[in-house]
């Protein structure tokens, strides 16, 4: 099983590496871009013998406490197969 | 008085803050290892700047679940001097010791520049020497260095007179030219900018020597 977290600042807190990267992309000439907001994201595999509900239960608290800072950041979680 | 410097792996300013407590304010200090879970006899602790565990996922984070964290959750709980620069106030923000993050800087740069900020309130044991308004000159050196917490934060913090020092030169985008905040109960501190160095002449400003002598102060009087 494999999941995949994905990390990015929290609409109200000011991206100035996605603003950089929205005025590349207009400097580029793609005047249809109106705004990037960069994030990460972490590709976890879960071991064998382990059940998709406790999976998901580790992943919650493991993005909450350690992958997200819940200050500036939010999360969104995805199981995969 | 005896300092502690915790050393994570990647700190860089922990021989800098030994020195500062050590030659210039002429007080014990020693190491002390992230993976220690004591802190010994020390009265004070202070988390050095650098790039603690090479800042991976955040600045900060990673130090935070080191052992001897846990040591200084507890010193702090007790009461005791905790006193957080650069990193080491990205690692005390991480830990919950105190409020809010410090993100990218708003112009995306690492700024290692010196800079004015002006005392926010003497009413604690890292300012008590200092005048409230009074102009200092430091050094900041970091690129993730923008206090940022929301509104509610901010209000309670200067209510309850928490902000220790604002930037005179915001040179990072900080929200209200935040650059240091104290704990409710007043006895952890974090700062951006480097009062370790700035504590000789040779230095270019001994400005944060005042930090130093307030700690002292404060142990001194317990």
């Amino acid at each position: 099983m494999k999941a995949r977290v994905f990390v990015s600042l929290k609409s109200t807190v000011l991206d100035p590496q996605g603003q950089t990267v929205r005025s590349a992309l207009q400097g580029l000439g793609y005047a249809g871009i109106a705004e990037v907001r960069q994030g990460k994201f972490f590709d976890i595999s879960i071991a064998a013998g382990v059940t998709r509900e406790q999976a998901r239960k580790d992943l919650e608290t493991i993005a909450q406490e350690v992958l997200a800072n819940p200050v500036i950041e939010e999360y969104q979680i995805e199981v995969l197969d | 008085m005896k300092f502690g410097v915790i050393v994570f792996p990647g700190s860089n300013c922990d021989h800098d803050a030994f020195y500062a407590a050590s030659q210039n304010l002429g007080q014990q200090a020693e190491y002390i290892w992230h993976d220690s879970a004591t802190l010994g006899d020390v009265d004070a602790v202070i988390l050095p700047g650098g790039f603690s565990y090479g800042d991976y996922l955040r600045c900060g984070a990673i130090a935070k679940f080191s052992p001897v964290m846990n040591a200084v959750r507890g010193f702090a709980r007790e009461g005791g001097l905790v006193l957080g620069v650069c990193n080491g106030f990205q690692i005390l923000v991480e830990a919950g010791l105190l409020p809010g993050a410090l993100i990218r800087n708003r112009g995306l740069k690492f700024i290692c520049r010196e800079l004015r900020l002006r005392v926010g309130t003497s009413r604690s044991p890292f300012t008590s020497a200092a005048v409230k308004g009074q102009a200092l000159r430091m050094p900041i050196a970091h690129g993730e260095g923008r206090y940022f917490a929301d509104e509610r934060t901010l209000d309670e913090l200067e209510a309850e007179d928490r902000v220790a020092f604002r930037y005179i030169d915001n040179a990072n985008g900080s929200l209200r030219d935040i650059a240091g905040i104290l704990s409710r109960e007043r006895n952890v501190m974090g700062m951006m900018p480097h009062p370790e160095r700035a504590t000789e002449p040779l230095m270019g400003s001994s400005d944060g020597l005042v930090v130093f002598r307030s700690m002292l102060e404060a142990a001194v009087r317990a």
